[in-house]
């Protein structure tokens, strides 16, 4: 079983890295918006540097475009071309395939982190670093690739491979938009800041940036709310996904 | 266990929402033969294969797989099945020796991706990417993915369709290849020519149901066929009281005519039809003596009528 799930996650990982749209919004996407936002002063951050400000949100950014985007319309087309059916033929078995989609978003999440912090860096990025953040991090980005997993398979798996990938840009852009990612939450009314941070791609950066940028302890509520998104959409995806 | 039928269905029922499209279907398949299933468009082909794959449920009946329930012991069936889909199934951008170095990580006991690419004469398209096939060469990838894990039986659905006749030729010897070694093949097929020509046995249905099985040659019967070509409106019910009971007579389409006996040919029924038209003043031309073709009894049994 672990030879198999290594070829998928080969076989899924090089289709990832060869295909020009999605490596645009996994990887070109969050490394011109790092750079842009941080030389210009596009949008006012309040207190701290700006690229303190915005890597943690980037490395969100980053973390939904591959989880959720770029994973929905991929196993959305999946879907409708009979590779999920056909594969279904083969000894690997479902649990399998799914096991492989998520090593591969989390070898491309890897890829993504060595290059943003590398930008960062070179634009002056200095980040608390703890260990309590070299653990933290981790724990977020998995507990958010597990609620944007959920997410994109519930999409692919029950809509029409078209209408997932009109869904999937339209909610990246919405997240990138409201999530906090190069906007602070803070620009937004106030009372709209609570249900801001419930959103997956806010919980995110708003745990990620108290972690890195304020070094505040382990973001308890940022962390539940991704895993409730995780299980949520996990759950749902599970009971309602149509592998043809 | 080695014993058991390569497939064996029983009272098969599946009722989609608006049609039944299997509707007490009962049929065998033996071990390394060649069976084909044959049917017009919506007799319930695919969806019977599918029962058969796993990857749908039957609503009634019975199946069996080498011994096996397709629904319950999907797992134990898995490695020992391969699969060619009537159509899709490769992911677009894949190349075609990268798709077959996948599928061989699958199998214990694969064949080697670069020879049975060759096999299938796509050794010069190894790196080009599936959506950028012919249709024939993506015919002929998905053929060698259902081969490439040494499967005991293999279901192919529609396996020539879209392929040029050198690569139809080129299907055909690495079916005849399989079951040279001793694979069981179940294929559904709209070419008569090829059915006849790779079968063991046959089955066509219609409707959901068996309506004939059997060798081509039992199918085909040893009823023979006379036809030749004449001037249009000769009296056909006259010829046929000058030959012996059990004669049948017709014109279609007009100027050619056809006569059919049931225990095939006899010298002495053409020797009666040659004196007929001499009596007659009539030259027979383009006679000829032949069989019924398999295509001859599938219209025969399913009517010419055009279907979805």
């Amino acid at each position: 079983m672990g030879r198999m799930i290594a070829a998928q996650t080969a076989m899924e990982t090089r289709m990832l890295l060869r295909n020009g749209e999605q490596l645009t919004v996994t990887l070109v996407i969050p490394l011109a918006l790092l750079a842009m936002f941080s030389l210009e002063p596009l949008v006012s951050v309040g207190g701290g540097t700006r690229i303190d400000f915005l890597a943690p949100g980037v490395i969100a950014l980053a973390v939904m475009s591959v989880a959720f985007t770029s994973q929905a319309i991929a196993t959305g087309f999946e879907r409708r071309y009979g590779v999920l059916k056909r594969l279904g033929a083969e000894p690997l078995s479902r649990v399998g395939l799914i096991a492989a989609k998520t090593v591969s978003v989390v070898l491309i999440e890897l890829v993504q982190a060595v290059l943003i912090t590398a930008v960062a860096f070179g634009l002056g990025w200095t980040p608390h670093t703890s260990a309590l953040a070299f653990l933290t991090v981790p724990l977020l980005v998995l507990a958010g690739t597990g609620a944007f997993s959920g997410l994109a398979l519930l999409m692919a798996g029950t809509l029409r491979a078209e209408a997932t990938l009109a869904l999937a840009n339209l909610i990246y852009i919405a997240l990138l938009g409201l999530g906090g990612v190069v906007f602070p939450l803070s620009k937004f009314p106030a009372a709209a800041h609570p249900y801001l941070t419930l959103l997956p791609t806010g919980a995110l950066a708003t745990g990620l940036r108290s972690v890195l940028a304020q070094s505040a302890g382990v973001p308890v509520r940022d962390l539940i709310v991704l895993v409730v998104w995780a299980a949520v959409g996990i759950g749902l995806a599970a009971r309602t996904f149509r592998w043809e | 266990m080695s014993t058991a039928p390569a497939v064996e269905i029983a009272s098969l029922v599946k009722q989609y929402r608006h049609a039944r499209a299997v509707d007490g279907l009962t049929l065998t398949a033996a071990r390394g033969q060649v069976t084909s299933i044959l049917g017009p468009n919506g007799a319930g082909k695919t969806t019977t294969i599918e029962i058969c794959e796993g990857y749908r449920a039957a609503d009634s009946g019975r199946v069996r797989v080498l011994g096996l329930d397709p629904d319950r012991d999907s797992r134990a069936l898995r490695p020992r099945v391969g699969v060619m889909l009537q159509s899709g199934g490769v992911p677009p951008a894949i190349p075609a020796g990268e798709y077959l170095r996948l599928l061989a990580r699958f199998h214990a006991h694969s064949l080697d991706p670069a020879g049975l690419l060759d096999r299938v004469g796509l050794a010069e398209a190894a790196r080009t990417q599936y959506k950028r096939l012919s249709g024939g060469q993506q015919q002929r990838l998905a053929l060698a993915a259902a081969v490439i894990g040494r499967p005991e039986l293999v279901f192919l659905d529609e396996p020539t369709a879209g392929m040029d006749p050198q690569a139809r030729h080129a299907t055909w010897d690495l079916i005849a290849e399989l079951r040279g070694s001793g694979v069981s093949v179940i294929l559904t097929t709209h070419f008569m020519d090829e059915a006849e020509r790779l079968s063991d046995q046959v089955a066509i249905i219609d409707h959901g149901r068996l309506v004939a099985g059997g060798t081509p040659a039992e199918l085909c019967g040893g009823a023979g066929q006379l036809r030749f070509r004449a001037d249009s409106g000769l009296d056909t019910d006259g010829l046929v009281a000058a030959l012996p009971d059990g004669t049948a007579a017709k014109e279609s389409p007009a100027g050619h005519y056809v006569i059919e006996v049931p225990d095939g040919v006899t010298p002495q029924l053409l020797a009666s039809v040659t004196a007929w038209c001499a009596e007659h003043g009539v030259l027979p031309t383009s006679l000829r003596i032949e069989s019924r073709t398999l295509e001859d009894v599938f219209l025969e049994l399913t009517g010419k009528e055009l279907r979805a």
